[in-house]
């Protein structure tokens, strides 16, 4: 079952719009059995969701991206858990992982403006005790994201007829 | 002034398939399933390896029979995926491409009126190659209900005294059509009988969705008599590379490397270093391909049925070969017309030999969403013809 669920996940993963009914065609396998799968994966926080991939760059929406490196000090019992929920609970964090090398956390952060951002680091970030500096990296350009080259425009350059 | 051009050349029909690709060029917005090579591009590792080479300033010519390292690469390849030992050394020459492979082993084989088997329908280049190597094709026209395998019995009514080579194109192109072991046991005890020798064109044997590809060079006693043919076109996406292999007897590869050498020198070398990377680190982008190719496979024979379209399972390539006879018209009238009404373009079985008339060639080397309004398409087209009836 585990080799039907990751070829479920490998095809979902770069798109999630497909029907139960064409997912199993493709896969060789029953509906049902498709549906089962994902209904099970999804009650098992495997499949956290259905998002979509936007390049928000070609919209008149503003939006920009910080990455933010966080030091923390580690809390008596609660490692880094802790900390990592004060700072995931805010919605405009779209991402924090805990990270191995010279810093701890990585923060995510989507804002409308600059301002935005600076305002959550030296609001939010930066007066939390156990936070001990921050260093934030604003995104220029993003040319792929999830594993989806964002300038590229495919166009099949075959000749039309080939034997 | 004397005549210009060789009768044996000026003799030889042009490609089915150029006729068609002539019509389809003049058209707008034409959805082609028509493309005999993948829609993938070439790994990247493998496209950045052929790059360094350029960096290394790797320009110069290889030896005849290609890079040693890739030779040795090809023969660990061939030892891990079809349980064969050969030389790089002396059984094995990279070739220009599969097809060069089939011209120079046809060339360095074939006295005049030797008689060599071609079943079809299958690739257009075996039949003038072996003309212009001045022997004499003879077709085994493979049948439908057989699922186009080559039988022991077919092959037995096509072989006379003058027989010498038996070409085995599988898994095949335009059918999709595979060989089983038990299959390939059958057409070994014949030639093995006959004393014929095989030239097999495994190019697509990465693409094999039933089990791994068998090739008929691994049954007993048959090693000494096959040619393998082989490259990286299919398997890795690199059709534009040009390059391709084949590994054989001692004695054949050195008389065809003799032709090479004269004829071509050596393969590209930019791409003789990538292929090299492609073998060493490419196992897995070549299963990833194959998986995406078989839910298409899948895909497609689904909306074949819901059709009512005949088409038999293959389990080879990227190609369905569905039938179109109860609309009364040739394989040709069919893509014409479905051109011209629906803009989608498929190849005449016709194309590849006599025997695929009633039959059209479907490629998979497309994306589902293109295959998804190309089936739409279909399905209307057969509806209108059927109710024209």
């Amino acid at each position: 079952m585990n080799e039907m669920r990751e070829k479920i996940l490998t095809f979902i993963e770069k798109n999630s719009r497909v029907s139960l009914k064409e997912l199993a065609i493709i896969l060789g396998v029953e509906e049902i059995t498709v549906a089962n799968e994902m209904a099970a994966m999804e009650k098992e926080n495997i499949i956290c969701g259905y998002h979509t991939l936007i390049d928000w760059e070609k919209t008149t929406t503003e939006k920009i991206t910080a990455l933010i490196e966080v030091r923390v000090t580690p809390q008596r019992g609660q490692g880094f858990d802790k900390i990592a929920e004060r700072i995931y609970n805010y919605p405009e964090v779209t991402a924090v992982y805990l990270i191995s090398g010279g810093y701890d956390l990585m923060v995510i952060l989507e804002g409308k403006t600059l301002r935005d951002v600076s305002n959550f680091v030296s609001d939010k970030l930066s007066p939390q005790e156990s936070i001990l500096s921050t260093a934030t990296h604003f995104i220029l350009k993003k040319y792929k994201d999830h594993g989806t080259i964002l300038a590229k425009k495919s166009k099949d350059e075959r000749m039309l007829v080939t034997p | 002034m004397k005549k210009l051009l060789a009768d044996k050349v000026l003799d030889i029909k042009p490609s089915g398939i150029r006729k068609f690709f002539d019509i389809v060029s003049e058209m707008q917005d034409v959805i082609s399933l028509g493309v005999g090579e993948p829609d993938f591009d070439t790994p990247w590792h493998i496209r950045d390896e052929g790059i360094y080479s350029l960096e290394k300033g790797r320009t110069f010519y290889t030896s005849n029979s290609g890079l040693r390292e890739l030779r040795e690469e090809i023969c660990r390849y061939l030892n891990r995926r079809v349980h064969l030992t050969y030389d790089p050394n002396k059984e094995t020459i990279v070739t220009v491409g599969g097809s060069e492979a089939i011209d120079i082993a046809l060339r360095a084989m074939i006295n005049p009126r030797d008689e060599v088997l071609i079943p079809q329908p299958s690739y257009v280049s075996y039949e003038p190659c072996t003309i212009l190597a001045d022997g004499v094709p003879v077709f085994i026209p493979l049948q439908p209900e057989n699922d186009f395998r080559l039988t022991k019995e077919d092959l037995l009514k096509a072989i006379t005294p003058k027989t010498k080579i038996l070409i085995l194109p599988f898994p095949n192109n335009p059918t999709g059509a595979i060989m089983e072991r038990r299959d390939l046991e059958g057409i070994a005890e014949v030639v093995m009988e006959k004393d014929l020798f095989v030239i097999s064109d495994e190019i697509y044997s990465e693409l094999s969705f039933l089990e791994n590809h068998v090739s008929i060079a691994s049954i007993e006693g048959m090693k000494e008599r096959t040619l393998i043919i082989n490259g990286f076109s299919k398997s890795y996406a690199m059709t534009g590379w040009r390059l391709g292999y084949a590994c054989g007897p001692e004695e054949l590869i050195g008389q065809m490397v003799k032709i090479h050498q004269y004829a071509i020198m050596c393969a590209p070398t930019t791409s003789q270093y990538a292929a090299v990377e492609a073998l060493k680190n490419g196992d897995g982008d070549v299963a990833i391909m194959r998986e995406s190719y078989s839910r298409r496979r899948r895909y497609l024979m689904h909306r074949f049925k819901e059709m009512s379209l005949p088409c038999f399972e293959p389990y080879g390539a990227f190609y369905a070969f569905p039938c179109i006879k109860e609309f009364d018209m040739t394989s040709e009238e069919f893509a014409t017309r479905f051109l011209h009404e629906e803009k989608v373009a498929v190849v005449p079985g016709t194309a590849f030999g006599d025997s695929g008339e009633g039959f059209i060639r479907i490629s998979y080397a497309y994306s589902l969403e293109n295959l998804k309004i190309a089936m739409e398409r279909l399905e209307s087209f057969v509806n209108k013809l059927r109710s024209e009836k």
